[in-house]
């Protein structure tokens, strides 16, 4: 029997369209708008100015403060402004957009495809390499790396956990990447190893990807103390908490963070960021992000900079389908809804997905008949159609003693609800206000 | 590409699964036992179940139309499955008014007056069933001749209430039971009740496809049937010339009817398997007792009604196990 976490969870159909398509370089673009803030802390702080010149890789935005990062330009051009853009929750968000002459590198970057495995650098040699280059977690959280790395006083990591689950439908970006980038990987995970200290890592991969579990099989005997997991199919498996319960048996607490039980988790991606970083000295600028949808003409998975109109990425994959009527960025689970297709590629974007607008219309909710379907599906064992219900009603005591601030917005008790209610939408509000009353209650 | 697209807060995509599709599959499950009422009780059966049904349709469409002044919802497939319960709850020879009756307070007083679908605290059917039964005790209680030839074939009255007369009257259990039909047909379905009540096999084979298709779990149905074994049980053994054995008293009376359909209606049963689990037990005890101390010789319905009031209750103590202790 395959592991996998024991409470809740979905099956949605894996829709993997472009699983069977390598990596391509994405045509660089006209220009790019590089956010400030692409990363869970304070917003970089822009160091260069309008009318400066650029090359790819050279740092753009310093990082302000210890929870936050650097960022670098993904092209080589002239900066045309630091301006603001509406981003897809709506708000305006600071970023710079920079106008592409040539592909000019800075020097100090490696820009060879030759593995190299060795491990010579010291752990905090690793963690300042990491934090320089502006690494975030590639999986969707993008919470800075470095800070990860350096767990809080008193608290002992023991095993790492590296996330090739991708338990989310159609995207394939990491998928792909394992299938082409395995050595670097596994060396990126001997580096993060190193950092944390720990003797042990563990890479899980769900059953639905046997060329990948196969490869990861035997590769991994070449690399100390790594080894692999097969998991048994189920959303939301790629969740940091569910990995960690699939994988060690261990529960992380309510309210603590993984490092609780001993575990760190690490995105694939974010151990190929990592192996470029220490390795070749290469900024975070680029990204595998999977185009899909199924009306769209060729689903593929691009390398794309950092800063990449979405708009491009939808050309190069055979242009915009007539019928389009959603376009969200990330997976269909977790993923939101980009309100016009110029918005930019982020550090977090692992995919782009175009729905149809027969696909893309909510359907008529009614009443809840309690047939308990979203108590199952919940991956947190929550009520959700309690917290519906209580968030409606505003009754926030008592949702906080419902452990409303447990649930990850994972999506699965609204996927499965025979009634189509919206209960996460409502728990969100709910857990937004919770969240203020828990913040005035601390001052 | 300046066209506007919909933003929508996540997830995406979302189940192919609806209310409605549930409703249709219990209705489903509920026709083998249904086409066997027809074998053996004739047209009649189609005739008493038709009438519920239209009668439940319509008095939720003219209450939400007229009343609460809503969209009528009954293509939902609720008042269909209540309409083919209250029907197989009922003697397949009640007159059409009695049966509209039943359909009105089902309905109306079962569902509606709480505000309609998902609503209810009781199970809409069972209000509609236990109202006819206490108003129209008689017409209740008349069991029509099987309409086969060849099968010994039993009238006015079901197993379990000939065997409670006869303990009234002083006869010993042991004795009657003779004279009684074979558990065979019991399970087959050649003894007197209910329309929907005749066939413990084909009402299992209803629930087995629920199960598969996931429509109910297995906590209420097991919990409700082991609980009856092990009650009834304990009596038989203590004295079986003065109590029904427990293979008897699963198999008549309406137990897998209500164990397997009546109990498990979503609404007005609990929400986790602990909370399901009581409930059953619940269920099985009081319909023991009734059985054994009470006036009426079933006592299924009664018992789901009572635990149906409980399950408010139950849902607010049996949480599911929460991911990370407390
Ligand atoms: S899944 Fe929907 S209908 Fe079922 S209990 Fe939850 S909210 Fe109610
Ligand atoms: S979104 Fe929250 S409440 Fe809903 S299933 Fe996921 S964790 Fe549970």
């Amino acid at each position: 029997m395959l592991k996998t976490f024991k409470i809740g969870g979905v099956h949605p159909p894996g829709s993997k369209l472009s699983a069977g398509r390598p990596i391509e370089n994405l045509p660089l673009p006209l220009s790019v708008f590089i956010p400030l803030a692409q990363h869970i802390g304070s917003p970089a702080v822009p160091v260069v100015a309008r009318g400066d010149v650029v090359k790819t890789g050279q740092l753009i935005a310093r990082s302000n403060g210890f929870v936050s990062a650097n960022i670098h330009s993904s092209v080589s051009g002239k900066v045309k402004k630091i301006d603001s853009m509406a981003d897809s929750s709506g708000y305006p968000r600071q970023g710079i957009m920079i106008d592409v002459e040539g592909d000019e590198w800075m020097e100090d970057i490696d820009r060879s495809e030759t593995l190299s495995r060795e491990i010579d650098v010291d752990g905090q040699e690793i963690i300042d390499k990491i934090q320089k280059a502006g690494i975030v977690g590639l999986g969707g959280a993008t919470f800075p790396t470095h800070v990860k790395l350096i767990p809080p006083k008193g608290m002992k990591v023991e095993i790492l956990l590296i996330n090739g689950v991708e338990c989310e439908p159609y995207l394939t970006s990491d998928h792909r990447l394992m299938l082409e980038k395995a050595d670097e990987i596994l060396t990126g995970t001997r580096f993060l190893m190193k950092a944390l200290k720990v003797k042990k890592a563990v890479v899980g991969i769900e059953k639905n990807k046997p060329d990948a579990v196969r490869l990861f099989a035997e590769k991994s005997k070449s690399y100390e103390g790594i080894s692999i997991i097969e998991l048994k199919v189920k959303y939301p498996q790629g969740g940091e908490k569910q990995l960690i319960k699939a994988v060690t048996g261990r529960e992380v607490p309510s309210g603590a963070l993984p490092v609780a039980v001993g575990a760190i988790v690490s995105n694939v991606g974010t151990a190929f960021a990592v192996y470029e970083a220490v390795r070749k000295n290469k900024p975070l600028i680029e990204r595998v992000v999977t185009i899909t949808g199924k009306g769209l003409a060729n689903p593929s998975n691009f390398k794309v900079r950092i800063g990449t109109p979405t708009s491009a990425i939808i050309e190069a994959a055979g242009g915009l389908p007539e019928d389009t009527g959603k376009i969200i960025s990330g997976g269909p689970m977790m993923g939101r809804a980009i309100t016009h297709p110029e918005m930019p590629v982020t550090k977090g974007t692992s995919g782009i997905i175009l729905m149809k607008k027969t696909e893309s219309r909510r359907q008529e909710v009614i009443e809840c008949i309690r047939c308990s379907r979203c108590v199952r599906a919940c991956p947190m064992g929550l009520e959700p159609y309690f917290l519906m219900t209580a968030s409606e009603k505003n009754l926030f005591d008592i949702v906080e003693k419902e452990r409303i601030m447990d649930c990850i917005e994972c999506g699965s008790c609204s996927y499965i609800c025979p009634s189509k209610r919206p209960l996460l939408d409502y728990i969100r509000y709910g857990k937004a206000k919770v969240g203020q009353i828990i913040r005035t209650r601390k001052k | 590409m300046d066209k506007l697209f919909t933003v929508s807060p996540s997830p995406h995509i979302f189940s192919g699964d609806s209310t409605r599709k549930i409703m249709y599959r219990v209705a489903i499950a509920l026709l083998p036992a249904l086409l066997w009422a027809v074998f053996i009780f004739g047209l009649d059966t189609l005739r008493v179940t038709s009438i519920a049904v239209g009668a439940c349709l319509g008095v939720e469409y003219i209450i939400q139309k007229y009343l609460m002044k809503q969209k009528p919802s009954i293509s939902d497939g609720s008042a269909l499955v209540t309409g083919i319960l209250l029907a197989f709850n009922v003697p397949s020879g009640l007159p059409w008014w009695i049966i509209v009756i039943g359909a009105v307070t089902a309905i109306g007083i079962g569902k509606m007056s709480f505000g309609g679908l998902g609503c209810n605290i009781f199970n809409p059917a069972l209000v509609g069933r236990v109202f006819l039964l206490i108003s129209f005790p008689v017409q209740m209680n008349t069991w029509p001749s099987i309409a086969i030839d060849g099968v010994d074939s039993i009238t006015s009255a079901t197993p379990l209430s000939l065997i409670k007369e006869g303990l009234a009257k002083g006869m010993p259990v042991s004795e009657m039971l003779e004279s009684m039909p074979p558990v065979s047909d019991l399970l087959l379905g050649y003894s007197g009740g209910s329309l929907g009540e005749m066939s413990a096999l084909l009402l299992i084979i209803g629930g087995i496809y629920l199960m598969i298709r996931k429509v109910i779990t297995w906590h209420i149905p097991v919990s409700v049937i082991a609980t009856v074994i092990l009650v009834s049980g304990v009596f038989w053994f203590s004295d079986p010339v003065e109590y029904i054995n427990p293979v008897y008293h699963i198999l008549t009376g309406g137990l897998m009817l209500g164990a397997i359909f009546m109990a498990t209606d979503m609404v007005s049963s609990p929400m986790t398997p602990k909370g399901q689990i009581i409930y059953g037990v619940g269920i099985g005890i009081i319909t023991i007792c009734i059985r054994l101390f009470g006036a009426y010789p079933e006592g299924i319905s009664f018992a789901i009604l009572i635990m149906n009031a409980v399950t408010p209750i139950l849902n607010m103590y049996c949480k599911p196990k929460r991911f990370g202790g407390r």
